[in-house]
């Protein structure tokens, strides 16, 4: 077949690089090396915007195993015992297909995980929605849901924590990000690199079909209206199969018989035999008659470029083949030596006695075209709104309306639809700043949260990308853990456009800043480009993962008020900052004007002192400040408890607005006991930490003298009513 | 005590049910459903999760393996069995419990802490509860609704087969405490010899106090004799 220009396009590649894949193979290449380069070549493999800019990221410390650049990151969390995981999108298929989009991105997700050799404990996901108006929204959010309960709720891993936030940027493009986290032993850990001549390639798990061929090219452009048409390029999940492969992957990894490992996820079984091929400086030699497919008579194209789910790839040792096939055969999971590696640093595909492509690795991977896309900066905006300049409302009836929206509602309608018990080791589940897993049978935990916040990251990217990475370390500290690392999926539109490529540089910039002054590194992450339809892009948005560690003996804390005629403390100064707030966007509909600044070293501080008083058993219960601002924080801390709260309002109070709706960062609410109030001021005052009481704990009702006065269950209701309803 | 407990491929509370098991002291074996040979066991565990993926109907293809042959043999016997949730629905599937479990009435998986009345304690499986006792434990299922016809539903009544209701903190046990639509909000019932109990909700998920609480305990403890 002759590989004319309109082919070339059909399969993403510009025509400059079509002519770059001629001078590397010194000949044209035929239809299935077009195909393989294009799996290799778009965004989403090979990373050829992004490189640059990646590059500035904090990834080293002492607790860092891995760093990004494997399936997974690897942190130690010491007594031999090592954290995997990662975050990863799936962006364009959800919202294509979203029940099995979503699926097939935690089943990729988990896979990810295991094949480093951890067992996964928890699943957490942020999901990002247009504007519930939107006619798509509804279906979407159900789908999208359902599709990762699904995946997790049949493999058996509880799904513990997560954000779901809606705007009108992703009427036509959601964000679908899930994230898994897992355990491994330090000294077991697997990579991808190939090792040593001659060793067999083996298939296993499911077979191949015609399903998700072309996937990471279509996760590599922009949406049109054509886009319903790209269904047939989604994958299939099916959870049962991957419960069986997990099981027997992490079986087989108790022997020392895997050389390398790595599962098939975008493009498949090309992008996996030419990643441990490439890792290992080595080539790779298939046969691709002995691929089990779920079809007759599938090409070799359909096989190289099939995003088939539930699929790995092993190096073994030499003579382990039968060993690990009892294995194998025991879960009715196929095993099939495919090939061999070579000396060679080529891909050679046979097929019915021919070589049918052959390809060096490097013009795969390192000669892979890598771009310094012009990027524009951006300024931070100055403020514009004055409160005073709006339209007078009532604070009871703007508390109402923020309480019940979509934003800032409970979740319980959504992460009912998820197990978060199975396991058996989830301490603190959704709902809180942070869920809480305990590492099976040891007296520790880890802690983990999701987070993100695209309105700060568009109004200036730098500051953004800086406070989600605090707001991440915050949600850590009020479940007393240590954060320890962080994973990010970065969420961005097309590239080519030098806006978005400024947004995405200087998130990362702001994101390493905050990273490297708090010792919380990147050791994992994904980068999502092309997310807009017909050149509208949507809000940059980086979401952060961040695990951290609770050490023996484990203090279970989390936001949940605990008793009578407590103090309840902020920590923190408040300063009012309105603009990009939950208050103007809910009431006035107002986007403009700078985020809130992010200060370093009071985050550290203060989370630090929040640290020592947890492990001191100074604290009831602790929560952090964020969208919303103070008055939502507080409310959060009623709603399923017992006990409400008396506020006062502080006598240099200037506007009560900007004071309870103000998004100043770095700041926690605490609940302490009465007889400690002496001893907690004491020590703020020794570690230069502002705070001041802002009310005593009641039984029953929420209230702000002169404001508003709720009983806690019907505060309840107002917070968990807008999901039911909608 | 000699407890087994059934691994089908996609059962995910295996795990689970052991570590109670092994906490309480019991000589616990892991057995695969391709085994025909059943260890000597006094109490058998069918545990929750999706066993074959729970293709073609909840509990239906694990009804219709190897080893759930050895399992209804046994039952016939006298042997002590326990199915939560997934066990509960290949319970029903074998007929060695009566009645069927449906679709959730939301039609929506659901996963939620509910209290639970323990009806009676006149059985090995509650004694070390209190009759009437309310408890706490945790949910997760699509298809726990459960429903059997009025003739047999009074057979359960008449006979006390009633293990569990679904019911609120206070213990009233009406629609607003029922989580799934479940037939007089029934979250557990027996055979006629009261050796096997199916139940929807997960004893096994609430028996550390540093996780979340130990209701459950009472009901592997039950069994020690």
């Amino acid at each position: 077949m002759k590989i004319t220009n309109k082919l070339v396009e059909e399969h993403g590649l510009k025509l400059e690089e079509y002519s770059k894949i001629k001078e590397l193979l010194d000949r044209e290449p035929n239809l299935l090396e077009l195909g393989i380069f294009s799996a290799m070549w778009n965004e989403h493999c090979s990373y050829k915007s992004s490189k640059f800019h990646l590059k500035n990221l904090y990834t080293k410390n002492k607790n860092v195993i891995q760093g990004p650049g494997e399936n997974a990151g690897v942190i130690d969390i010491g007594d031999g015992d090592a954290i995997v995981f990662k975050i990863e999108s799936h962006n364009h298929p959800s919202f294509i297909e979203p029940y099995q989009g979503a699926a097939t991105g935690v089943g990729g997700i988990l896979r990810d995980v295991f094949t480093m050799g951890a067992r996964p404990i928890a699943l957490l996901n942020s999901i990002h929605f247009g504007s519930p108006e939107n006619k798509k929204t509804r279906n979407l959010l159900h789908g999208v849901v359902s599709g990762i309960g699904g995946y997790g709720n049949c493999i058996g891993i509880p799904t513990v924590a997560g954000e779901t936030k809606f705007n009108s940027t992703y009427n036509e493009n959601i964000l679908v990000n899930a994230m898994a986290v897992g355990h491994a032993k330090k000294d077991k850990i697997f990579y991808s690199k190939a090792k040593g001549i001659g060793k067999s390639v083996v298939y296993v798990g499911s077979k191949t079909g015609r399903d998700g061929i072309h996937g990471a090219s279509m996760a590599s452009a922009e949406f049109d209206e054509n886009s319903e048409e790209k269904k047939p390029t989604v994958q299939v999940g099916d959870p049962f199969t991957e419960k069986l492969l997990m099981e027997a992957c992490l079986e087989l990894m108790k022997d020392n018989s895997i050389i390398s490992i790595q599962d098939m996820g975008a493009a498949g079984l090309t992008s996996s035999s030419v990643e441990m091929a490439f890792k290992g400086d080595l080539g790779i030699e298939l046969n691709l008659d002995k691929v089990p497919c779920r079809e007759e008579g599938m090409s070799p194209y359909e096989m190289m470029l099939s995003e088939s789910q539930e699929r790995m790839l092993i190096i073994l040792e030499k003579d382990k083949e039968d060993f690990a096939k009892k294995i194998f055969d025991k879960w009715d999971l196929d095993f099939v030596v495919i090939g061999k590696t070579t000396n060679t640093k080529k891909i050679t595909l046979n097929y019915k006695q021919k070589i049918v492509a052959d390809i060096p690795i490097d013009a795969l991977s390192s000669k892979a075209p890598q771009y310094q896309r012009k990027w524009n900066k951006i300024k931070l905006s100055e403020k514009k709104i004055n409160i005073k300049d709006l339209k007078k409302i009532k604070f009871e009836d703007s508390f109402l309306r923020i309480f019940s929206s979509s934003n800032q509602s409970n979740k319980n309608w959504i992460t009912e639809q998820y197990d978060q018990m199975v396991m058996g080791d989830t301490i603190q589940r959704s709902g809180g700043d942070a869920a809480v897993i305990k590492i099976h049978n040891k007296d520790k935990a880890i802690a983990v949260t999701v987070d993100s916040s695209a309105k700060y990251s568009k109004s200036h990217p730098k500051t953004g990308g800086k406070q989600i990475v605090c707001e991440s370390w915050r949600n850590l500290i009020s479940v007393g853990a240590k954060p320890i690392a962080i994973t990010n999926c970065l969420n961005f539109g097309n590239p080519e456009n030098p806006e978005i490529m400024g947004e995405f540089a200087e998130s990362i910039l702001g994101i390493k800043e905050a990273c490297e002054y708090l010792n919380y590194p990147v050791v994992s992450g994904n980068v999502s480009f092309y997310n807009g339809t017909n050149k509208k892009n949507i809000y940059p948005t980086p979401v952060i993962g961040g695990v951290g560690l609770v050490s023996k003996p484990i203090k279970k804390v989390n936001h949940i008020l605990k008793g009578e005629e407590n103090p309840v403390l902020i920590v923190g100064k408040t300063f009012g900052h309105l603009d990009q707030s939950t208050f103007f966007e809910e009431i006035y509909s107002i986007n403009e004007g700078p985020p809130p600044e992010v200060n370093l070293l009071n985050e550290k501080n203060n989370g630090e002192f929040i640290l020592y008083l947890i492990k001191s058993n100074l604290i009831k219960s602790a929560h952090d400040i964020s969208a919303g601002g103070l008055i939502v924080a507080l409310a959060e801390m009623c709603v399923g408890s017992n006990y409400g709260i008396k506020i006062e309002k502080p006598k240099r109070l200037s506007n009560i607005f900007e004071y309870f709706y103000g998004e100043d960062q770095g700041r926690y609410l605490i609940e302490i006991e009465k007889k400690n109030l002496e001893k907690v001021e004491k020590l703020s005052k020794k570690n230069n930490i502002f705070q001041e009481i802002i009310g005593f704990t009641q039984k029953n009702t929420f209230e702000l003298k002169g404001e508003l006065k709720i009983n806690i269950k019907d505060l309840f209701n107002i917070n968990n009513k807008w999901y039911y309803n909608y | 005590m000699n407890s087994s407990v059934i691994v089908f491929p996609g059962s995910n509370c295996d795990r689970d049910i052991a570590v109670a098991l092994e906490k309480l002291q019991f000589k616990n074996r892991m057995v695969w459903h391709k085994d025909s040979d059943l260890p000597k066991s006094d109490l058998i565990v069918i545990p929750g999760g999706f066993s074959y993926g729970d293709y073609l109907r909840s509990g239906a293809i694990a009804a219709k393996s190897n080893i759930i042959n050895e399992v209804i043999k046994a039952a016939n016997h006298g042997c002590l069995i326990l199915g939560v949730c997934n066990g509960f629905q290949i319970l029903i599937e074998t007929g060695l419990l009566k009645g069927a479990l449906l679709r959730n009435k939301n039609l929506k998986f659901l996963s939620k802490d509910v209290f639970v009345k323990v009806v009676k304690n006149d059985n090995k499986f509650c004694k070390k509860y209190k009759s009437g006792q309310i408890i706490k434990l945790n949910i997760a299922h699509n298809e726990g609704n459960y429903f059997i016809n009025s003739e047999n539903l009074k057979k359960l009544e008449d006979k006390n087969l009633i293990a569990f209701k679904y019911c609120n903190q206070k213990g009233e046990i009406n629609e607003g405490s029922n989580p799934n639509g479940s037939l007089n909000n029934i979250a557990g019932i027996f055979n006629e010899n009261k050796n096997i109990l199916g139940m929807m909700p997960h004893p096994e998920r609430m028996v550390d106090k540093t996780i979340s609480s130990e209701d459950g305990i009472n009901l592997f403890s039950s069994l020690l004799g």
